[in-house]
């Protein structure tokens, strides 16, 4: 073969070699930019005073158009402890009905603080499922992790703007206490002993928010007259936005519907 | 040779740890669960993640144990100097298995500690090859290589395009990019390995030590590509949705690791020996000036 043809060969397989690891590298200075993007949130200001006299409700049903995937049968024969059956819950439809979708006053508070609930809120696991699927809760507030199998768990969330941490949980110990600082909707959490266990943590700034129950209903009370956007937010089929307005003690119904695919 | 199949066991066990999610089953290290070698409640993902660091662990012992022996009784310097690099290679190995660990696998390092475990399975098994009877008995066949570019030059090339391809591999198992750099990269490792396997097999297949490594070379780059289409399928096409590990992408993509990391090792054999028994012509390694000078 011809000297210069080969030599511009190997330099241009060199080049494209190069060229693809650079963007490996890219990408992962990227990622690595959003972790370092974590910082101590500051303290919360005292909470806005809302006349409870005034407070309205926002309420309704989020519906899945279409026909819905089967539940995929989860195997868990890896852990004898792991009794009973499982299903997948990515997507939990009955009767058109859809659950887990996490609804939330996403815009139209502007700079009113809350008071952050000295209650927790408790994830427990049981059945090697978590319970609940989707949970809420305020940054800052406290989520109580209980492990009720017999089997050890670890509880892994793996957020984008919160603290990653990762504890193992064997059985009949305590309960693990966290919080997490910053505003971020669906975080997955996941245990890596069980591969199938997954769930989903939304903090939110507010206490204005809801999960959908198995009929697919929600209900946001003590909500300050006003303009809002109310974001319906599911972890395969996204997010949709809907504007509100609601006028002192009212109570409006504002129902929502998913099409497979996230449309 | 022993250390070398220990090695390729724990690349094995490494991949399925990843494979099957558990690389974070074990939260602590270098203890697991608080304690160094107690067997832990044996289920789930602590399956792999503990029997991985239970095997990684003896082949430490068995490196230093090489790199002692070979201290003690080797002759030849460079090789008791490639003992002591492979001891060092494994040691960081571990190192970086325990960061990936307290780091929440960050994919840089996790990617990382994939290269070098193929990094040190080929020092492993050039280890092999040079304390190997027939490297010591054998009187080199050397044939100069005229052609451009020499055989040399496309297996250095050939190393190098796998370990880019390790590398994106690595990245996109870790989640730290897209599949596509990877798949794209393929046809270039493809392009490359043929050209070295053909040139090699076709002009010097009567130096048996050259011609044998090709031809695996070549097999297993077969091989790797129907595996890596297949890990395509039940990893990316099918398995997106998949709520659980699902056995065929595990097998799938642990035999393309497996393979990957003998392909690679295959391919440093391929250099050592074109290396040894099909150097490049003299006119080569002259500088002009100092060919001008001769002839004058």
């Amino acid at each position: 073969m011809n000297t210069k043809i080969s030599s511009r060969i190997l330099v241009g397989t060199l080049a494209l070699s190069s060229l693809l690891l650079t963007t490996a590298c890219n990408k992962n200075t990227e990622q690595s930019t959003n972790k370092m993007a974590d910082k101590e949130a500051a303290p919360a200001p005292a909470a806005t005073p809302i006349d409870p006299a005034t407070v309205a409700t926002v309420n309704g049903s989020v519906k899945f158009d279409g026909t819905a995937p089967k539940p995929s049968k989860i195997d868990m024969s890896q852990d004898p402890a792991c009794k009973g059956s499982n299903e997948a819950e990515n997507i939990v439809v009955s009767g058109g009905d859809l659950a887990n979708v996490f609804v939330y006053v996403k815009d139209g508070l502007g700079n009113r603080t809350f008071d952050v609930p000295k209650d927790p809120v408790v994830l427990d696991q049981s059945g090697c499922k978590y319970h609940p699927h989707v949970l809420g809760v305020m940054a800052g507030q406290t989520v109580q992790i209980k492990n009720d199998d017999q089997t050890t768990h670890n509880i892994h969330p793996t957020p984008k703007d919160n603290r990653e941490w990762n504890e193992s949980q064997p059985p009949s110990s305590p309960a693990i206490e966290k919080n997490f600082a910053r505003e971020e909707i669906m975080l997955p959490v996941k245990c890596n002993q069980h591969p199938w266990m997954k769930m989903y943590v939304s903090v939110v700034k507010n206490p204005f928010y809801a999960v959908t129950d198995k009929s697919g209903k929600y209900e946001i009370k003590g909500l300050p007259p006003g303009d809002y956007t109310i974001a319906f937010v599911h972890e395969k089929l996204g997010e949709q936005d809907q504007k509100v307005t609601v006028a002192a003690k009212e109570t409006k119904t504002v129902d929502q519907n998913f099409k497979a695919g996230g449309e | 040779m022993f250390v070398a199949c220990a090695t390729f066991v724990v690349i094995t066990a490494g991949a399925l740890v990843t494979s099957n999610d558990a690389g974070l089953s074990v939260p602590d290290w270098p203890t697991s669960f608080g304690y160094l070698v107690k067997v832990p409640h044996f289920v789930g993902g602590v399956r792999y993640e503990w029997s991985h660091r239970m095997v990684a662990g003896t082949l430490v012992s068995l490196t230093l144990a090489i790199a002692i022996w070979t201290l003690l009784v080797e002759k030849r310097r460079w090789l008791r100097w490639l003992a002591v690099g492979a001891f060092c290679t494994v040691i960081a190995q571990a190192i970086l298995g325990g960061l990936t660990v307290l780091f929440f696998q960050p994919p840089a390092v996790s990617t990382a500690h994939a290269t070098v475990a193929q990094t040190f399975f080929c020092i492993a098994v050039a280890i092999a090859l040079f304390t190997g009877r027939k490297w010591v008995e054998e009187q080199p066949r050397i044939e100069f290589d005229q052609r451009r570019p020499s055989l040399t030059t496309l297996t250095w090339l050939s190393i190098f395009v796998l370990y880019v391809q390790l590398i994106l591999g690595g990245m996109f198992r870790h989640h730290g990019m897209s599949w596509w750099p990877h798949v794209v990269h393929a046809v270039i490792v493809s392009l490359v390995l043929s050209w070295t396997a053909v040139r090699a097999i076709s002009v010097y297949s009567n130096i048996e030590a050259v011609r044998r490594p090709a031809i695996v070379m070549l097999a297993l780059l077969i091989t790797q590509l129907c595996l890596g289409f297949t890990a395509f399928l039940t990893r990316v096409a099918w398995g997106r949705s998949a709520v659980q590990p699902e056995l065929p992408m595990v097998v799938a993509t642990v035999a393309h690791v497996a393979v990957g990391a003998l392909l690679l090792a295959t391919t440093v054999v391929l250099a050592i020996q074109v290396w040894r028994h099909v150097p490049a012509a003299f006119e080569e390694r002259v500088p002009q000036s100092q060919q001008d000078v001769s002839a004058a």
